[in-house]
């Protein structure tokens, strides 16, 4: 975007706001990236570390929120710096919101401890995890380099993790029905399943505001939706014609 | 003119400065009049060290007789009495310790409009060392005139005309160069009576960032009708009203959330 | 069944335009009008100057050109220098009267009724034989020969030369008689009589005779007497301006001041003679009619004017560069000396220039000091007596002589010659002290 300023520490003020975006996401990052390492690893220690390190995101959405309150009344910005400012404030929302998922999932491992593996599933929530955290720096990235290009195409990303989610979905409704043991691991994983989800989508909001900052205009067309886990149905017949499909 | 100080207000006025070691300039109970009509009603008000503090309020609010009492610029005016302390690092300018002639090259002044002496680049600076003497020979003039115009960022465009008439530049380089005189005789104080008021934007902007780099060695206070200059460019802000010092505080604090009614008002345009 | 048939709109109020449109035609004929009479004022206030200048060079011009005659002379060297020791006093008490008169009896040898040869040596001037001594007092050397001199004409003879006398006239009217005509004539074809520049207008003191009277006199006096007035008016005025602008408190006092000086300014100037009568003649017993004097009376005749336009001039001084100076720790002396005196300067040297001017053309109260006396002499210091060029004029004026007429003219278009010059010296030196600011 634009050269520097006149008022050099008007310059200086906007590093120290991108500064802060980029801890928080980093913190955010780094969260997500260990609450499902220790979730597959099943290592319960690294959960509960996890869990309190969460409150280190919260404060950093409060001294951001707080400090753009500050450049707003301050600096009175106008064109690109206002968009820099106010994306900055819904960004560092959406990562607290990321930070609260990835403390959920960690929720979620200490409980499913004691519970039968489940390596398959487990592997595909793996498989999201590093999606959605490749799909995280993209977008931060773009955030700090203010790049809407690479913006974009986060946004298309999101469709295989949407994919994966509908698939993991159907999977376990079928371990599910299969075996009540699994009831509560499935279920357990089921919500992780939805989180790495939602953490996708809002990575994608994300970009679409790096998209704004940049151009000054929403992204007209809708959002590639691929996630149909909210009208998959699995009865008892598709459960016997997988066994059955599944057998040589 | 002002009452010598009482004793007692003066070990108050000390006790504060220990207090705060970075208070330079201290009013205790000013009130101006203008013959019969009064303009400043018992100011209170501490101007911080090294750091700007802006004064704002609206037409006729009493903050530039306030801040030519701090330069005594106001015993020009015929029928104007000042009344009260002005303590500048503790001692009474009214006082007879301080001559006015004395006081103005430790408080220098920057106006409204600006006003260049109608000679060369070159003598506009050098004037104030010249008759306050803090120079001798022709090379230490030449040393305090590039000095005092590159710290007012105007070095680079005026360095090949020094002897061209003060009056042949822009607004904003003639503003430029109205402050270079006033640092040329190396001040403690800076008073600027709306700087900004007669330039455009690009010129204001350079302005703001030379007030920012001048903050460093000298204190600044600045009487602004812009309040997002105030904003900008100040750490302390003084809201006036009719005479009054209605609020002051950090300016972050007075802008986001200020504690007086009548401060919000103003600064929203909820009120002229 | 409604009525859709379309009514004209009641047309009750007519636009802006429309109105001003009406108006405009009687506005710029009230315009034309108004440049018309502002045309016609200027061209006749140029008219009456015209008419005014072209009177005095019509009849003054003729005055800077003299007739001349040339005689031969011999300057019999006993006449002149009997001793033969060239003493300066044996000099100049040598009657060099009757070598000319010898020399234009050799010239017309048949003139012999005493009449006629009375005549006859009226023809050059009555101051030839002070020239005469002039030229052997320059070169002796030339003692003892015969040697060709240029005379000034007498004043008639010069009249009639340049034409100013209407030989239609019959004798009796006329001061130039025909034998005289007659005699010029000859000695024109003889090629003797010559029309040469006035020298003597510019050289020479007051005279009783038109021929020998020159402005030399006047126009020195007339420096010397401004030269005291700029002196001591130019220094007073404007210090006064300085102290009554700058530093004089504002109260009753100062008000009441203001008021006296502006009277002043508007004082008869007979009166400041009156004054310099009584006080410095009178009282202090300073010489008569001596430039010292006089240069008194008009300083202080000026100094209101100086006074006042300084005054004005320090005020149009924005206030801007007096706040710029004391912020920067100037005291108030400094600040006028560095910064208002200066800018002031065009305006304070316009006022003292008018004042001088006025000064120069003043006559009514040096006439009561005195200098109305008849000076030959023309002064050598302040304390000589002198007379000025206006008194100059008048004093020429008085006289009926044809000759003095056109000396009177000529005398007035060099005063203007001064004034022009005076005006243009203001020029320059506002030039030069002019600053942008």
């Amino acid at each position: 975007m634009s050269k520097d300023h006149i008022v050099s520490s008007f310059d200086a003020d906007l590093s120290r706001l991108d500064n802060m975006i980029a801890e928080m996401g980093g913190l955010a990052e780094s969260q997500l990236a260990r609450s499902i390492e220790a979730l597959c690893k099943r290592d319960t220690e690294a959960a509960e570390r996890i869990i309190p390190a969460d409150k280190k995101i919260d404060a950093l959405e409060e001294e951001i929120y707080e400090y753009t309150v500050k450049l707003l009344a301050l600096r009175q910005p106008v064109a690109d710096d206002l968009r820099i400012v106010i994306s900055a404030i819904k960004i560092s929302s959406v990562i607290e919101r990321i930070g609260d998922y990835a403390k959920n999932i960690s929720k979620r491992t200490i409980v499913l401890k004691d519970n039968p593996s489940l390596t398959g599933a487990l592997n595909t929530v793996s498989r999201m995890g590093d999606l959605v955290q490749a799909m995280i720096k993209q977008a931060l990235d773009a955030y700090i380099e203010r790049d809407a290009d690479k913006a974009g195409d986060v946004r298309a990303r999101d469709r295989e993790v949407d994919l994966l989610h509908t698939s993991l979905f159907r999977e376990l409704l079928t371990y599910m029905m299969e075996d009540p043991r699994y009831i509560t691991p499935c279920t357990h994983l089921l919500f992780v399943a939805k989180n790495i989800e939602r953490i996708g989508d809002h990575t994608t909001g994300i970009a679409e505001q790096v998209h704004f900052m940049v151009h000054g205009e929403m992204l007209a067309d809708d959002r590639p939706k691929d996630d149909h886990s909210s009208t998959t149905i699995v009865t008892p017949e598709d459960v016997k014609n997988d066994r059955e499909s599944a057998q040589p | 003119m002002s009452q010598l100080a009482q004793p007692i207000l003066q070990d108050e006025a000390l006790a504060a400065l220990d207090a705060a070691p970075n208070l330079k300039i201290s009013a205790r109970g000013v009130d101006v009049f203008y013959g019969a009509k009064q303009a400043l009603f018992g100011i209170d008000l501490d101007i911080g060290s090294r750091m700007v503090t802006s004064l704002i309020g609206p037409s006729g609010c009493g903050k530039s007789t306030f801040i030519r009492c701090l330069n005594r610029m106001n015993d020009i005016i015929d029928g104007c009495r000042v009344e009260g302390q002005i303590l500048l690092d503790g001692n009474d300018i009214y006082g007879h310790l301080i001559d006015a002639v004395q006081l103005r090259a430790l408080v220098g002044m920057v106006f409204q409009k600006p006003n260049p002496f109608p000679k060369s680049i070159y003598d506009n600076v050098a004037y104030g060392p010249r008759i306050h003497g803090l120079a001798a020979a022709k090379d230490e003039f030449d040393d305090i005139v590039e000095r005092s115009l590159q710290r007012a960022g105007l070095w680079n465009e005026v360095k090949d005309r020094l002897n061209e008439p003060g009056t042949s530049l822009s607004g904003g380089q003639q503003q430029r160069l109205c402050i270079a005189r006033a640092i040329a005789v190396s001040p403690e104080v800076i008073l600027m009576d709306e700087p900004c008021s007669a330039l455009d934007p690009i010129a204001t902007a350079r302005i703001e960032e030379l007030i920012d780099e001048l903050r460093e060695n000298f204190t600044i206070v600045i009487v602004t009708h812009s309040m997002q200059q105030a904003a900008r460019v100040s750490q302390r802000t003084a809201f006036f009203h009719l005479g009054d010092v209605v609020e002051v505080g950090e300016t972050e604090q007075i802008f986001t959330n200020p504690r007086e009614r009548r401060t919000q008002d103003y600064i929203t345009g909820r009120f002229g | 069944m409604t009525d859709m048939a379309a009514r004209a709109p009641i047309d009750t109020a007519k636009s802006t335009g429309d109105i001003v449109r009406n108006s405009l035609k009687r506005r710029y004929a009230a315009e034309r009008r108004f440049k018309f009479y502002g045309l016609t004022a200027v061209c006749t206030a140029l008219a009456f100057l015209a008419i005014m200048l072209g009177n005095i060079v019509y009849k003054g011009h003729s005055a800077f050109v003299q007739t001349n005659i040339e005689l031969e002379i011999y300057l019999d060297e006993s006449v002149i220098d009997p001793q033969g020791h060239r003493d300066p006093k044996a000099l100049i008490s040598a009657d060099y009267g009757g070598l000319i008169k010898a020399s234009l009896r050799k010239k017309f040898p048949d003139v012999r009724k005493r009449r006629d040869k009375k005549a006859l040596y009226k023809l050059v001037s009555g101051g030839a034989a002070f020239e005469l001594y002039q030229m052997v007092l320059a070169d002796p050397a030339l003692i003892g020969q015969t040697v060709a001199v240029s005379l000034t004409a007498s004043a008639d003879i010069d009249i009639f030369n340049k034409g100013g006398i209407d030989i239609n006239l019959p004798e009796s009217d006329r001061r130039v008689k025909d034998k005289e005509i007659r005699w010029l004539e000859t000695l024109r074809t003889a090629g003797a009589v010559s029309i040469d520049f006035n020298t003597r207008f510019f050289t020479a003191g007051d005279s009783r005779d038109p021929e020998q009277a020159g402005v030399l006199g006047a126009v020195v006096g007339s420096t010397l007497t401004l030269i005291i007035t700029l002196l001591l008016s130019f220094p007073l005025g404007i210090m006064a301006a300085v102290y009554l602008e700058e530093f004089a408190p504002k109260n009753r006092w100062t008000d009441i001041i203001e008021v006296n000086i502006n009277n002043l300014a508007a004082v008869p100037s007979i009166v400041f003679g009156l004054l310099g009568l009584a006080v410095f003649l009178n009282f202090f017993g300073l010489p008569r009619s001596a430039p010292l004097v006089g240069g008194l009376v008009l300083a202080l005749m000026t100094l209101p004017t100086i006074i006042i336009a300084s005054r004005a001039a320090l005020k149009s001084v924005p206030p801007s560069i007096r706040e710029a100076a004391l912020g920067v720790g100037a005291s108030r002396l400094q600040t006028v000396v560095d910064h208002v005196l200066p800018l002031a300067m065009p305006g304070m040297l316009t006022g003292t220039i008018i004042g001088m001017a006025r000064a120069l053309g003043e006559s009514a109260p040096l006439l009561m000091i005195g200098m109305v006396a008849f000076i030959v002499d023309v002064p050598h210091g302040p304390t000589d007596p002198a007379t000025v060029l206006p008194v100059q004029v008048y004093l020429w004026a008085d006289s009926p002589e044809r000759a003095f007429v056109e000396r009177t003219s000529a005398a007035i278009m060099v005063l203007l010659a001064f004034l022009i010059c005076m005006n243009l010296a203001a020029q320059i030196l506002r030039q030069k002290f002019e600053r942008r600011w």
